[in-house]
């Protein structure tokens, strides 16, 4: 960044010192900044070895039931997590039959490393294949009744399986959803405005429990009899139409940044509102936008663990009722599955924020929005 | 509009005719009764103070602006509310902003590339040759692959007028293009200018470069409070200018220089 500034100290410097400097500038550079650095400290070393020695030092590794968890000295009971496995990964699923879960997961994980990994050739085909292709391999392999696969009816999904299943279902369906949503809400036609503005306000005004309540309980009610839904298949729906409510209200925000220079230049060339949305105004809206949108899609992630409102068991509620097993009950056996729970969801989250943090850096060329320079 | 219409457009007598054209935002009335024809291959340079309606009136010349009452044509080409006759006019018209308005996210020659491929359904190749001749003609290729926010200001006008002159126009307008430039860089983007003026294009310029009035203009047009109050050859309108307001804006303006 400064290659161009002379260097203010000798590159020979020991290291020492600048540590040394280091420390005194950002640590202990005024009594604030001295309390603050004391209590943070202070804060580590009172919380981070208990946890440390629970959570590995003094934790159990290896055992058949609660017998070995058992004890005054112990810490976490890890066995119990090896026990519920398959539970955690697959649910409820039909035993002979996971292996359809696994090509799922095997396709899923591929497809999308292979989008994420910019140096890897053919994004747009595998962005179609993960788009329209992916869905319905998911869905033939994970339901059957085709092709000779057994039917394995949607309530017994669950574990991960299930919260990942909503998860992208709900990503990659309310992006769309949401787009045009947002371009509806910026329409000229009152008509589409109006509903579009209707819609996003109802949905952002009412918690997401109550629509899964509504979309399992009330829903049925009103929808002529003998036409059933899959009860999954509401949650899906309701879950992406809440998620395209606020991705329009994150990619109206990008639109509103794009200075209006760019749509009379885009004109001026004689694209129409199609091609200027589609080449011009929403590559950058959405390069704007994408902290934004990376923060809705871990909302939506978490916000998954909600549809056990609906009788579903996802990752959280499989480990849940899992805690309850006599087999393995013992003090630390929730403290266990809530922890590893845990985990699981911050090593997905985490993993989206620093994608999104990579892609700000690098998309197109860096900076957008210095068109006027 | 019971007036007879040129059919075609290789028939149009004029490159721009503009009747009495009228324009409103909300209440403020920004063009009154603006006529002017342009002749093919006319250099027309458009002053007055800020505020005059010089932009709006070049603007309403590709619809960027609508224009409420009068009549507009463009290559034979009425502009009408109708987006078949806009899309034919913008077709024919290319213009350039004072603030650039390249697009951020694609390389300098993706700008120039764009519309080629998507509005005139060029190949890939095809345009992308058009484009770097046209870059080369304004002294910029070795930056074609770069993004616009890498380039100077004069740079960055430079590309938006190879942008525009990719979908062979046969109108260039130019709304304050050295407005937003640092003073070293006018000169080079006026260069580029000159030298279309040259080869024969037809240039409606907004500008307060007076001294590219006088070297390129056949006409100078002078507006205020949204009327054109003088039209004359560049000898003519500096040297002896007829209405107290056009002697008024030239003395404050020449000041400066």
């Amino acid at each position: 960044m400064s290659q161009a500034l002379p260097q203010r100290e000798p590159p020979d410097r020991p290291w020492a010192a600048m540590a040394m400097e280091w420390v005194r500038e950002n640590l202990f550079s005024s009594w604030v900044n001295i309390a603050l650095t004391l209590l943070a400290v202070a804060f580590v070393v009172v919380v981070v070895p208990p946890i440390v020695d629970w959570g590995i030092i003094s934790a159990v590794w290896s055992g058949e039931t609660r017998e070995a968890c058992l004890g005054p000295d112990k810490g976490a009971c890890w066995p119990y997590i090896g026990a519920r496995w398959g539970q955690i990964i697959y649910g409820f699923y039909d035993d002979p039959q996971r292996w359809r879960v696994d090509i799922v997961y095997i396709v899923g994980a591929v497809g999308i490393a292979w989008l994420m990994i910019p140096r890897l050739p053919g994004k747009f085909w595998v962005g179609v294949a993960m788009y329209v292709g992916f869905p319905i391999l998911v869905y033939v392999l994970l339901s059957g009744g085709m092709f000779g696969l057994s039917i394995v009816p949607s309530s017994k999904w669950g574990g991960l399986l299930l919260t990942l299943l909503i998860s992208l279902t709900g990503i990659i369906f309310s992006m769309p959803i949401g787009i045009l949503l947002a371009l509806g809400r910026r329409s000229e036609l009152p008509i589409i405005r109006w509903l579009s503005i209707g819609f996003i306000e109802f949905v952002r005004g009412v918690p997401l429990i109550m629509i899964l309540f509504m979309a399992s309980n009330l829903m049925p009610l009103f929808l002529p009899s003998g036409w059933n839904p899959d009860k999954l298949l509401r949650a899906l729906v309701a879950i992406t139409l809440f998620s395209s409510a606020y991705m329009a209200e994150v990619v109206r925000g990008g639109l509103a940044a794009i200075p209006k220079g760019q749509t009379e230049a885009a004109a001026a060339l004689g694209l129409g509102y199609w091609r200027t949305m589609g080449l011009i105004t929403m590559p950058q809206a959405l390069k704007i936008s994408l902290p934004s949108i990376v923060s809705s899609c871990i909302s939506l992630f978490k916000d998954t663990s909600l549809i056990s409102i609906m009788g579903f068991f996802d990752l959280l509620q499989v480990i849940k009722s899992g805690n309850s097993d006599p087999v393995w009950s013992t003090p630390n056996t929730a403290f266990t599955g809530y922890l590893f729970a845990a985990l699981v969801y911050f090593a997905f989250c985490f993993g989206m924020s620093r994608y999104s943090a990579y892609l700000e850096r690098t998309v197109g060329g860096g900076k957008v929005g210095t068109g006027k320079a | 509009m019971s007036e007879i219409v040129t059919p075609l457009a290789a028939e149009a007598p004029w490159a721009i005719e503009m009747d009495r054209v009228n324009k409103w935002y909300g209440r403020f009335h920004v063009l009154k009764d603006a006529s002017l024809k342009v002749a093919k291959g006319e250099r027309i340079v458009i002053c007055g103070p800020s505020g005059s309606g010089k932009s709006t009136l070049i603007r309403c010349i590709n619809h960027l602006e609508e224009h409420q009452s009068g009549r507009i044509m463009v290559e034979g080409h009425q502009l009408t509310r109708n987006l078949r006759a806009i899309d034919d006019v913008r077709r024919e018209v290319g213009m350039v902003f004072q603030q650039f308005n390249l697009f951020p996210h694609l390389t300098v020659l993706e700008n120039c590339t764009l519309a080629q491929i998507w509005v005139r359904k060029r190949s890939k190749a095809e345009a992308e040759k058009t484009a770097l001749e046209l870059l080369e003609r304004v002294r910029i290729v070795e930056q074609a692959y770069k993004y616009p926010g890498q380039l100077s200001g004069g740079q960055q006008q430079r590309v938006a007028i190879a942008r525009a002159l990719a979908m062979d126009p046969k109108i260039m307008l130019f709304d304050e293009p050295t407005s937003a430039l640092d003073p070293e860089m006018i000169g080079e983007v006026l260069e580029v200018m000159i030298e279309l003026a040259d080869e024969g294009m037809t240039m409606l310029v907004v500008t307060h470069e007076m001294g590219f009035a006088r070297k390129v203009a056949d006409r100078v047009i002078f507006m205020d409070y949204g009327r054109i109050v003088e039209e004359a050859p560049p000898e003519q309108f500096f040297e002896n200018p007829q209405h107290e307001r056009t002697k008024q804006f030239l003395s404050q303006i020449l000041q400066g220089h």
